[in-house]
């Protein structure tokens, strides 16, 4: 079982990346469980053609210690495993530690376990690394390959930097390595040299690059993912790209992050190219 | 020591000072001695809070500092601050702890504030402790709803008059706003309820918690009631805890005196009392360092002048009450407390040459509170016994040197984290107590007021200052002084006693106590007596100091350790090969 988890700035998307690349992976026949570690759990609407009914931590809530895991776990599109660990409100409590609660009640449940015959799993991450709550897909080797979806502006490379920072503090002592950028374009200037550059300089790859396209919109507001929606369209055929990229990729590292200044170096060199 | 017999005694040196019948140690020495295996930054920081004393200049301590990461301290948290010692004591109304049980339980009676119940005063909720229990689910989700519910719950049983919240270390992480919970519930149930933000990670010390319960103590509560007591010569007894009954012999002290007191903030205190407690002429300080604050506050908003005073020793006591009887000015209450003085005194004199005859020449160290460290110092001195070395365990640079260094105390982040409250004089009830020129007749009679010296002008010239000591400092402390006594906390008494020296607790008073005013100070006395002359720590032989065959699992030539390292071996080798074959592998 490959533990991937999916990082990046908020609002850049993570949950959109994510499901239909895990649409693209259940086609292919892999069996693939997605973990929504984000309060407003909605990381699985795409696959399950809605907001999932319950969170594990609302389950948990209610229920008791007497949680079953079909209680949590729903199945979606091309029976992909579908969980939401959910969380408090906007403005209370701590939604770092319900992840880590979360995680921790799925593995008692045995939501991993080798009967299942999980291919993946995937954990969809909220915003940036926050605190340690946040961090704990990769922390305890939950999640052992990272990727992180990005786009050539500023702020979120910045975050992408960010992010690497706290893989590269946790590969030092454990499994987690980072597979690659998803550069999910912005129509940034130049965007697709910057971040391939910009991979290359943090050691690795940018393993797709995702154009801009208003299927993708298209496909939400119908509640579905691209792939689901209209599986002959062009946007279908670059998220299959990417989930093959995934399931072949062997390029797993430990980041080296940029300074600051490097990172600003970067931006003037490829954002004044065309200007 | 004009109280204890008429003429200068022999044993005390021409200050006053006890005359230690061993010669001391030279306290630079041991100072030095005590700093050289600290590391280069570590010294540095003891250095400033290690000091040789001189009564004359007091030289500048680093006090109310961080501890530094590594040394033993004796502190505890500006939760077991704000609602350990100053509000718990409040005993008719209810506490609750928001957050998870530990905190509830090892704040449940662990002080010893008495109270009892009295006429008029039928319930006393002391016995109980109040929690919400926060458990992971209230930890993620915020635990406002379980707190509003435990407040509805806990006012459904008792029907209190009033009901405090404190707030411990997650709430403050999380983020619970524990005072909108109060206000909401103050409004839905109809009586006051206040909440206090005393997480414990606040502040340095358990000090931190105090100022931050003075706050509430004065904005919550304090001028609720415009209902004088009606008596003639009304007091607070303001840093007075109560600790094994001290408040009631002080109480019955001042009443025989013919002084009402109307609040004795925080022991054996009604909410009632709290409230009213503006409506009484004087403030009197105990503990400067717990509750100036609210001496402060109180006379900014309500015109009540403050003193300082200590009811602990002999001397002390007798001029704590003619303190307070010439601030009223009244001349049958000035020739009642001098009677109730000498009737006093006439009794104690007795146990005090007795006790005198045996501890005379002995010598005592103390490290502990706010005051304590400071006021202690004069019982000792009545039977005859030198403070050696003394410090604090959470005080403030004022607390040692004075009230004079207060404007060149520097205010650090630790501090600032801790709310000033603005206070203006209230437009309707402020009322000084005196005229200025009746304040100025009272000074220029050597009167002071907001009078407080500090510990290190009345200790003996070079002795030590320790700032929040070290077990490493203690137990040099003791290798070299060799003291008779020490008065300590419970986190180093079994240290102490270990070491074959007898350690009082003064926080808790072990089991004892009341030792404050004439008839506390016997208690005293006779305690001190009995633990000094009490063979029984030098007959332990510390684990340290036993052959290595009658300890269990101590000595590194013991037999049970032996045999563990013998296992530990054994599976070190067996490990090894392995380790090198997968290192071969991947070559």
């Amino acid at each position: 079982m490959r533990k991937v988890a999916i990082y990046g700035k908020g609002g850049i998307g993570k949950s959109t990346t994510t499901q239909n690349t895990v649409a693209g992976l259940v086609e292919m026949g892999k069996k693939v469980m997605v973990v929504g570690c984000d309060p407003k759990a909605d990381s699985t609407r795409l696959l399950l053609g809605g907001l999932a009914q319950r969170s594990v931590l609302d389950t948990l809530r209610e229920e008791g210690e007497d949680v079953e895991l079909a209680d949590i776990r729903s199945k979606g599109f091309c029976s992909s495993l579908c969980v939401e660990s959910g969380g408090p409100e906007p403005g209370v409590g701590c939604a770092g530690r319900g992840i880590i609660t979360s995680i921790n009640m799925l593995e008692q449940l045995g939501a991993y376990d080798e009967d299942e015959k999980l291919d993946y799993v995937f954990y969809d991450v909220l915003g940036d690394v926050v605190c340690g709550g946040f961090a704990m897909p990769i922390r305890e080797g939950k999640a052992e390959e990272i990727y992180i979806v990005c786009s050539g502006e500023m702020m979120a490379m910045y975050a992408a930097n960010n992010i690497c920072k706290g893989i590269q503090k946790y590969a030092e002592t454990g499994v987690v390595r980072l597979g690659g950028l998803i550069c999910n374009s912005r129509k940034v200037d130049n965007e697709r040299q910057m971040i391939e550059k910009f991979a290359e300089k943090l050691g690795t790859q940018m393993i797709h690059f995702v154009p801009r396209e208003n299927d993708v919109q298209r496909a939400e507001i119908q509640r579905k993912t691209v792939i689901e929606w209209n599986p002959k369209c062009a946007q279908a055929d670059e998220y299959r790209t990417l989930a093959r990229a995934i399931d072949q990729n062997k390029l797993f590292v430990k980041p080296k992050p940029l300074s600051i200044q490097e990172l600003e170096n970067l931006l003037m060199e490829y954002g004044l190219l065309g200007a | 020591m004009s109280e204890l017999s008429e003429k200068p005694e022999e044993g005390y040196d021409c200050e006053g000072f006890p005359i230690p019948s061993a010669p001391l140690p030279d306290a630079a020495t041991v100072r030095a001695e005590m700093l050289s295996v600290y590391p280069a930054k570590t010294k540095k920081k003891r250095e400033k809070q290690l000091l040789t004393n001189d009564p004359g200049t007091p030289p500048e301590i680093a006090a109310n500092t961080r501890t530094i990461p590594g040394i033993i301290t004796q502190r505890g948290c500006t939760y077991a601050g704000c609602r350990g010692v100053v509000i718990g004591p409040i005993h008719d109304i209810l506490h609750i702890t928001h957050g998870p049980i530990g905190c509830s339980y090892y704040s449940w009676a662990t002080r010893r504030n008495l109270a009892r119940v009295k006429p008029g005063q039928p319930v006393n909720y002391l016995q109980y402790s109040m929690t919400t229990d926060m458990m992971e689910e209230e930890i993620i989700f915020g635990g406002e709803k379980k707190l509003a519910a435990a407040i509805r719950e806990a006012y459904r049983i008792f029907k209190p008059k009033a009901i405090a919240v404190y707030a411990t270390c997650p709430v403050g992480l999380i983020g619970d706003d524990i005072h909108s919970v109060c206000r909401k519930a103050k409004e839905e149930l109809g009586i006051n309820i206040f909440g206090f933000s005393c997480e414990g990670y606040k502040g340095v010390s358990q000090s931190a918690g105090h100022h931050i319960a003075n706050n509430g103590v004065f904005k919550h509560m304090v001028g609720l009631l415009d209902e004088p007591d009606k008596a003639k010569f009304r007091i607070n007894v303001l840093g007075e805890y109560n600790i094994g009954g001290d408040a009631w012999e002080i109480d019955q002290l001042l009443q025989k005196c013919g002084i009402h007191v109307t609040a004795t903030l925080s022991g054996d205190i009604s909410y009632e009392q709290i409230c009213k407690c503006h409506t009484s002429d004087l403030n009197v300080v105990m503990c400067h360092r717990s509750i100036n604050y609210m001496a402060e506050m109180m006379e900014t908003k309500f015109g009540i002048p403050w003193v300082k005073v200590n009811f602990i020793g002999a001397e002390q006591t007798a001029k704590s009450l003619r303190k307070i009887a010439k601030f009223f000015g009244d001349k049958q209450l000035i020739d009642r407390t001098e009677e109730v003085i000498a009737q006093e005194m006439a009794a104690l004199r007795p146990v005090i040459e007795d006790v005198k005859s045996r501890l005379k020449g002995k010598t005592a160290a103390m490290f502990v509170g706010g005051s304590r460290a400071h006021h202690y110092q004069h019982l000792f001195k009545d039977v005859g016994m030198l403070t050696v070395a003394a410090g604090y365990e959470f005080a403030h640079r004022d607390d040692y040197e004075g009230r004079v260094v207060l404007p060149t105390i520097k205010i650090d982040a630790d501090s600032r984290n801790i709310e000033e409250i603005e206070v203006e004089a209230d437009p309707k009830r402020y009322n000084p107590r005196k005229t200025p020129e009746q304040i100025e007749a009272l000074k220029a009679g050597g009167f002071s007021f907001k009078d407080y010296d500090g510990m290190m002008v009345e200790m003996k010239k070079h002795v030590l200052v320790i700032d929040d000591i070290s077990h490493h400092e203690m137990e040099k402390l003791i290798e070299t002084y060799k003291p008779d006594i020490i008065g300590s906390g419970i986190k180093d008494k079994f240290v102490i006693e270990k070491f074959g020296v007898p350690c009082k607790q003064l926080h808790s008073y072990d089991y004892g106590g009341p030792y404050a005013a004439f008839t506390g100070a016997a208690n005293f006395y006779k305690e001190i007596d009995r633990m000094i002359g009490s063979k029984v720590w030098k007959m332990v032989t510390p684990p340290w100091k036993k052959s290595t065959q009658e300890t269990f699992g101590v000595g590194i030539e013991s037999e049970g350790n032996k045999a563990i390292r013998e296992i530990v071996a054994g599976m070190a080798k067996a490990w090894k090969p392995k380790a090198k074959a997968a290192t071969s592998d991947e070559g």
